[in-house]
């Protein structure tokens, strides 16, 4: 696994020990262009793995629905609250 | 607001942005690496593994060295009674409507999955399949055109054979008209050769017989014709004897 030697910011974060992890975040591009180029570079991973394959199955479109169905469930749980059942948990 | 962002961007910092770092990968990767982009690599069989359709493979390989196969299990099922006792996840109306939803929608999936998919890879397949019939023809239209080049480079070597059939053909035709005239001049001088004899022999001829009546009319001119008495008297005497003796003979 440890062919040469990469530098810490270039190493994915999953790659990243906790000790560095001070200096990856403050090495990584947060700016406008980088922060797009991010979301291309996660868009592009995702598509090639779960898409654009040969005999894709549901898996890669029921993942993306999953996550919409939970996302739009956390931003709407403030008006959700009111249908509780009970007030103390 | 994500287009926004890009717009600002773009007007702002122009030449760099997604294009811009597009273009600079376009640019360093131009024939600089030894990897080529074609033929393009295929693409995989199969995608990224997941489980009951919304879950991907690799969470349950990560929980596996710590709490085995069940382990992913558990910890669904641990979070699913944390949302519900904490009613984090509140049961409404709307759960009812989802459960029909996600009920229909898993069995259309469940029965009709496999067919749409047989569907979706002979449409692939066909497609896949004209693809290869155009290459294919393209490549023995190719490999064909090669032949054909090979066979008039092969026939180009024989024009030389050809041409030295020609240059005997030529050599042939010249000879033979050398020997016709060869042949006309021999008997155009024999001709004249022998028309020169037959005037000799004229010649002699005409010299000759001029002679003999010459002589023959100087010999008759001399003869006087008191000779010519003689002659005749002694030519008469010589007949009455030669008629003795014959009697003579006769007789005997």
């Amino acid at each position: 696994m440890a062919d040469r030697p990469v530098p810490v910011v270039e190493k994915r974060l999953m790659d990243v020990k906790l000790g560095e992890l001070g200096t990856w975040m403050g090495g990584r591009d947060f700016t406008p262009n980088g922060l797009l180029s991010s979301v291309r570079r996660g868009y592009e991973r995702y598509y090639n793995k779960y898409i654009n394959v040969k005999k894709g199955g549901i898996g890669g479109l029921a993942m993306l629905l999953a996550g919409y169905i939970t996302l739009s469930y956390v931003w709407e749980y403030n008006h959700i609250k009111h249908d509780r059942w009970r007030k103390y948990h | 607001m994500m287009s926004r962002l890009v717009i600002l961007s773009a007007n702002s910092l122009k030449g760099s942005g997604p294009f811009g770092a597009g273009l600079v990968h376009a640019s360093r990767s131009l024939h600089t690496s030894s990897q080529s982009r074609a033929p393009v690599p295929p693409l995989p069989e199969t995608g990224g593994k997941v489980r009951h359709g919304i879950f991907p493979e690799e969470i349950f390989q990560l929980l596996y060295p710590k709490t085995g196969v069940t382990g992913p299990y558990m910890l669904g099922t641990g979070l699913i009674t944390y949302l519900l006792s904490k009613e984090l996840y509140v049961i409404n109306n709307e759960t009812l409507s989802a459960i029909c939803i996600f009920s229909v929608i898993i069995y259309g999936v469940k029965k009709f999955g496999p067919s749409v998919a047989a569907f979706a890879d002979k449409l692939n397949e066909e497609k896949l399949a004209k693809a290869q019939e155009v290459k294919d023809l393209a490549m023995s239209g190719l490999t064909q055109a090669i032949e054909n080049e090979k066979k008039e480079q092969w026939r180009v070597e024989g024009r030389a054979m050809l041409f030295d059939a020609k240059r005997n053909n030529v050599a042939m035709l010249l000879e033979t008209n050398y020997r016709e005239r060869l042949h006309m001049v021999t008997n155009e001088i024999k001709r004249r050769l022998d028309y020169q004899i037959a005037l000799q022999h004229l010649n002699r001829r005409l010299e000759q017989e001029h002679m003999i009546n010459w002589v023959e009319k100087s010999v008759i001119g001399s003869i006087t014709p008191q000779q010519e008495k003689e002659s005749i008297a002694k030519c008469i005497a010589d007949l009455k004897m030669l008629a003795k003796n014959t009697q003579a003979k006769a007789t005997v």
